[in-house]
Order: C-alpha cells, then sequence, then structure tokens
C-alpha cells in the first residue's frame, strides 16, 4: 500500500462527498446550504489540485485538468456568495442563492469526472 | 519545456499544501472567535472578511483590525496566524529558490534552452563534437568563414570556455556525453540542416560510436572522425564514415610529399594554409643520409614506414622497444635525451632528426641535444601540447607536427572547401615540375601571403548574370570571365585550379578557352583584390556586360525598350 496514493484518493473523494453535500436542497433556499461547507469543499478541492501537480502521465493531465474546473467553479461560487452578502443588503436572494448552487453543481460534475477517472486507473492497475 | 514544469509542480506540491491548510485554519480560528462592534454587540467574522485579515497579515501587509476593533482573544489568535502562515509563505518561497539554484533545474533550462536554439538553427551546421584544442580550432576557423556549428562535449570547464571565445557566430553548447545517441539526436543530427558530424573527442571509442550512431541515424549526413589506431580507422571505415583522420598518418604522409615533391608539399600548404597569414617557406628535407628517429610510438612507426618507402634509411631510438614492439632497422635503446644515446644512434653523421616521443618536454630536450652536436640536422618534432608552442617556435625546428593543427586544418579543408582536397589528391599524382611551375604561377600572384581559395558555383545565386547569359545560350569562356573590370584587356590574377562538371568530373587546371556550363563548379586561386573585382563581374550585369563586349548596354526596362524599339 503506497500511503501517497491512500492520501490522493481521500482528498479526490472528499472533494466530491463535500461538493455534493453542499450541492443537495433546493436549489433556491439558502436554508438548505451551509457557507461553511462551501469553504471547507473549496479548501479541498485546492488540496487535491495541488497533489495532483506533476503528474506525467495523460491520466494525471485530464485528472488535473478536471480539478481545475472545479476549483474555478467553486471559487466563482464563493465570489458570487461574498459579493451577494457584503455588497447587496446582506441577506441572500434566491436568485443568488440559485447562481451559487448551480455553479457548485458544475464543479461537482467535474469532481465525479475526477473520481470516475481514479477508479478507472485503479481497475486498470492489475496485478 | 514540459521538464521543467513538471519539476516545478512536483517540488512545490507540498509547500502549497502546507500553504493552503496554514490559511484554512487561520480562516476558520478567525471565524469562530467572537468579536465585538463599536456598540459592544457579539460579531462574528464572515470567511470573506477573515480571509482578507489572513491575506493580509500573512503577506505581512497589515491594514489594520477590520471591521471592527479586534477583542483580546482575536488578537492571541491573530498572533499565531502571524507566525504561521508567515513561515509557511517562507517555506513556500524558500523551496522555489533552492529549486531554482539546484544543479538539476539549471541544467535542465541549459538543455531546453540549447534544444530550442538548435531547432531553430536555419542555416547549414556542422556538429562538433569535443572542444579540446582540436576542436576549438576547428570551430574558431569555420565560423570565421561564416559556416554555423554546434558543439558537445563532456567536460564543462571546456564548453564554458567557448562561451568566453569570440567567435562570429553564435555557437551552441551542449554538456553532456556524446557516445549517447541521445545526446545526438538532441544536439542536431535530426536537423534536416545538419550537414555533418565531427567526432574529436579523445577517446578513439567514444569518436567509433559517434560515427556508428550519425551513420545509423542520419546515413547522409557526413561523418568525419578522428582515429588514432589502424584497427579503429579500419573500424570505421568498415561501416561508411566518410573522412578519418589519423595526425600521425597525416603527417607522415606530409613529410613523405615533402622528401620525394616539395613543391606539390609547398602547394598544399599554400593552398589549405590559413588566409593571409604569411605564406611558409619551402622545406627540403635531405635525402642523402640516415635519419635518427626517437620513439617508436604511433608518429615513429608511421614516419619509420613512409622515410622506408623513400628508400632512406632509419635508426631508431626507443627507451622501452618490449612494449612498442621492434622496427626492422638499427635499434638504439635510451631516450634520446642525453648526448651518448644520440652518439650511439650516430648522430653526427645523419642528415635528419625525428623528434616523437608523447612528451614535449623529452622532445625538446632531444632537439636541442642533437643540435649541439650536429647543427646541420633537419629537425622534425612532434608537439603534443597546445600550451607549449611558444618552446616550439623558439626551437627552431624545420617541421612541427602537432595533432591538433593538422587535424583542425584537414576537417577546416574538407568542411569549408572541399574542392580542395579534390585537387591535391589530383596533384599528388603529378609530377613535382608541375607543381613547381603552378607554385611559382601563384607566388606571381600574392606577395608572401596564403591566396585566397574560393569555389563559385555558375549557378543563380552565386553568380545570377552569368548564369542567366548561359541559360539565353551565350558561350562565356573563362578567359572572358578572368578579365579585369578595371582593365578588360588584362587578365585579373586570378588562376583557375578545377572545373566540376557534374557528378565528380574533375578538369585540373582548366583552358582560359574552357566554355562555361550551367552547374559547374570552378576552384580558383588569387590574391583578395582580384577576387573583390570578380565579384563585379559576377554580381552585376553592367560589369560583366563589359568584360565581355567591351560596353555596356542597356540595364533599366525602360532603356531596354527603347533600345528594341530603335532596333525594330
Amino acid at each position: 500500500m503506497n500511503p501517497e496514493k491512500v492520501l490522493f484518493g481521500f482528498f479526490i473523494m472528499l472533494a466530491l462527498t463535500l461538493n455534493f453535500g453542499f450541492y443537495v436542497g433546493d436549489i433556491d433556499n439558502p436554508d438548505h446550504h451551509d457557507v461553511y461547507e462551501l469553504f471547507a469543499a473549496v479548501v479541498v478541492n485546492i488540496i487535491a489540485t495541488l497533489l495532483k501537480f506533476g503528474d506525467r502521465s495523460q491520466m494525471g493531465a485530464v485528472m488535473l485538468a478536471s480539478s481545475l474546473v472545479a476549483v474555478l467553479q467553486l471559487m466563482a461560487a464563493a465570489l458570487v456568495w461574498t459579493l451577494a452578502v457584503y455588497t447587496g443588503d446582506g441577506e441572500l436572494t434566491p436568485r443568488a442563492m440559485a447562481s451559487i448552487v448551480s455553479l457548485a453543481g458544475g464543479a461537482m460534475l467535474a469532481n465525479v469526472v475526477s473520481v470516475v477517472l481514479l477508479l478507472m486507473e485503479t481497475m486498470m492497475m492489475r496485478r | 519545456m514540459n521538464n521543467i514544469v513538471f519539476l516545478v509542480m512536483r517540488r512545490m506540491r507540498q509547500p502549497l499544501v502546507i500553504l493552503v491548510l496554514a490559511y484554512t485554519v487561520a480562516v476558520v480560528g478567525l471565524v469562530l472567535i467572537p468579536g465585538q462592534d463599536a456598540g459592544g454587540n457579539v460579531r462574528h467574522m464572515g470567511i470573506f472578511q477573515a480571509f482578507y485579515v489572513v491575506s493580509y497579515t500573512s503577506t505581512t501587509i497589515g491594514f489594520g483590525e477590520i471591521p471592527f476593533p479586534f477583542t483580546d482573544a482575536q488578537r492571541l489568535w491573530v498572533t499565531i496566524v502571524i507566525y504561521g502562515t508567515v513561515v509557511a509563505w517562507i517555506y513556500a518561497l524558500g523551496t522555489i529558490l533552492s529549486l531554482l539554484q539546484e544543479r538539476t533545474f539549471q541544467e535542465a533550462i541549459r538543455n531546453q534552452r540549447f534544444e530550442l536554439r538548435v531547432r531553430r538553427m536555419t542555416a547549414p551546421f556542422y556538429l562538433v563534437c569535443g572542444y579540446g584544442e582540436t576542436g576549438s580550432a576547428l570551430v574558431s576557423a569555420l565560423t570565421e568563414h561564416g559556416h554555423h556549428a554546434v558543439v558537445v562535449d563532456m567536460d564543462e570547464a571546456r564548453t564554458n570556455l567557448l562561451k568566453l571565445e569570440d567567435l562570429r557566430e553564435y555557437v551552441p553548447t551542449l554538456h553532456a556525453d556524446a557516445s549517447r545517441p541521445q545526446t545526438l539526436i538532441d544536439a542536431g543530427l535530426g536537423h534536416h540542416r545538419c550537414e555533418g558530424v565531427v567526432a574529436l573527442t579523445n577517446s578513439n571509442a567514444v569518436n567509433l560510436q559517434i560515427a556508428l550512431g550519425v551513420k545509423l541515424l542520419r546515413p547522409s549526413v557526413k561523418a568525419i572522425c578522428r582515429a588514432d589506431s589502424h584497427e579503429v580507422e579500419a573500424n570505421m571505415a568498415s561501416f561508411g564514415t566518410d573522412h578519418i583522420i589519423d595526425p600521425f598518418d597525416t603527417f607522415a604522409a606530409h613529410l613523405a610529399t615533402a622528401l620525394h615533391a616539395p613543391c606539390t608539399y609547398l602547394l598544399n600548404g599554400w593552398l589549405t594554409g590559413v588566409e593571409n597569414s604569411k605564406v611558409a617557406e619551402p622545406v627540403y628535407p635531405p635525402r642523402d643520409g640516415h635519419w635518427v628517429i626517437c620513439g617508436y610510438g604511433r608518429f615513429g612507426k608511421a614516419v619509420h614506414q613512409k622515410l622506408k618507402q623513400q628508400g632512406i634509411t632509419c635508426v631508431m631510438v626507443e627507451a622501452t622497444p618490449e612494449r612498442t614492439g621492434r622496427p626492422d632497422c638499427e635499434l638504439i635503446e635510451g631516450w634520446g635525451t642525453e648526448a651518448d644515446t644520440l652518439r650511439a644512434a650516430r648522430i653526427t653523421e645523419a642528415v635528419g632528426l625525428v623528434a616523437g616521443t608523447d612528451n614535449d618536454a623529452n622532445n625538446l630536450s632531444i632537439v636541442m641535444t642533437a643540435k649541439d652536436l650536429n647543427p646541420r640536422l633537419f629537425v622534425t618534432v612532434r608537439q603534443n601540447l597546445e600550451d607549449n608552442k611558444t618552446l616550439f617556435d623558439k626551437v627552431d625546428a624545420d617541421m612541427v607536427m602537432h595533432p591538433s593543427t593538422i587535424i583542425a586544418d584537414r576537417i577546416r579543408v574538407l568542411l569549408d572547401i572541399p574542392l580542395v582536397h579534390e585537387f591535391t589528391e589530383r596533384a599528388l599524382m603529378r609530377n613535382d615540375a608541375w607543381a613547381c611551375q603552378l607554385v611559382s604561377r601563384i607566388s606571381a600572384l600574392v606577395d608572401d601571403r596564403v591566396p585566397l581559395v574560393r569555389t563559385i558555383d555558375i549557378t543563380p545565386e552565386q553568380a545570377p548574370p552569368l548564369h542567366c547569359l548561359i541559360e539565353e545560350g551565350h558561350r562565356v569562356t573563362l578567359g572572358q570571365l578572368l578579365r579585369d573590370p578595371w582593365e578588360r584587356k588584362e587578365p585579373l590574377p586570378i588562376i583557375a585550379l578545377m572545373l566540376e562538371r557534374g557528378e565528380e568530373e574533375y578538369t585540373t587546371l582548366p583552358d582560359n578557352d574552357t566554355a562555361l556550363h550551367v552547374g559547374d563548379r570552378l576552384l580558383l586561386c588569387g590574391s583578395a583584390a582580384a577576387f573583390t573585382r570578380l565579384g563585379w563581374s559576377l554580381g552585376h550585369f553592367g560589369t560583366l556586360n563589359f568584360i565581355l563586349h567591351g560596353a555596356v548596354g542597356p540595364e533599366g526596362w525602360v532603356w531596354q525598350r527603347l533600345r528594341r524599339r530603335r532596333r525594330v
């Protein structure tokens, strides 16, 4: 067992699960989506991206790309949240919430691709 | 490029992850710790505000306590945050800086740049493996003549030396092992403008490997190799190495030429000498008496063989005959550096001396001792190291054999003006009287400087007007072309040494009546001033018309139209 692989898999899975946890719920209901969960998803996604740095294989390149997409989407979601709260009247409108959650949904798709790729790579290793 | 990016990314992984973690902990802490607004109400910081505070504290910018003055609990946490995140930053920056200073990283960058330079080469170039004495002499001669070169050497000190040299063209340099095929490919063997590979390393085995690599990977590229032993030579020749140069055999052949055909030797020296240097004085090695050869190594053997062919008796002086083998002539055991040994070799009656050991100090000592005993000796001495040149200049030898110079000169001629090589090979077949006549003709053209030797192709690029005229069906002879554009009746002080027509069809000393054809290649020799004037005839329609017909025709489009109309 390679501890590096464990850590790698752990972060990729965690990125997806946190992302999913934030995503579930009514799309425009602020009560269903927690800001700290989004924060955690952003952080874990960044770490998952960093862990993919420096992998020269084709699979590694695609995984890095999908992770970068997820990070960009989540950052956009966080940005929308910040703008909505601090530049508006302090309340999240359902419209803003819907846009945040849909951005996070896109990121989740990228994270699913990452996990699928990870599973494929694991299955291709026949030993 | 890829290599460097991956190297950086791989190394930055850990510091960046640590930085992200430090930020996260700091942000979470600030969000959790309650603060107070001006009215004393409990206010929690938002994630955005916390991130903002951490960002400016960890980069040590420090804007103050926002949005409300901190409570002491918050200040305590921010203190911890400052140290934690600043240390994480320093760690990340330190990793980057140490990576930049690392040898492997710098090497990767240097190789990257080298490959890019080679890939972008647009002019034909030669790949020179081995930048020792021979290599540096060759590269400076090639760049002096406007050729391009790429250098590969194992020794970093030598490749660094190249950068200090004042060369006319930029020469990309790679510090790598040339015996690895990948090195040759990186250095441009696969490049379509690579004209030839020159293997000049110290090791026969490496030279052999290079030749082999060239002939297997790109058989169309010329391979020119240095070889010091006959077995390696035969090996290289077996798979089609284009030119194999053995400095000892080359010099021995020179000596033999000087012995039986002094004019041919002089002619060769003039045609292959460094332009504008003083011409070599003719040497006349004596034949009426025996020669003393000190050192029966590779050099001694080659010279001995040639002298024997000329029917000259030799006395060999060798300290370790059990190691070098015994020659089939008189052998005196000893170094030759002391008077006793030389006397035993009857130095006082000898006419020639060859000091040919592989030790410069010994060679110089042999020459000085021998000259003391017999001042009329014809002295040939082997110089092993370039550094000792001043000493060898002083010792007043008739011929100095310096392997590096010999190889560099030969390769320079082979690459720069290949026709000269063909010409000298043919000159060797002629008798000496022919060469003497040619030498006196050349010496009438130039003063005491080595003449310029140039090839001129009758192609649209090199001689557009001439090419055009011949294409149109005009007959232009060699004599007509080599006329002085300043004084039409006078011939230019240039001698046409050879004419190459089609594949491998050579005429030495072509007649003035020879009609020139398209695609002909001329080997000319003469003074620099004469070549400048020839340049006018080759490059200008007006000048060419003038030397051919004695009149300048209408050149511009309008005048040509007018002339034609008047004729009608």
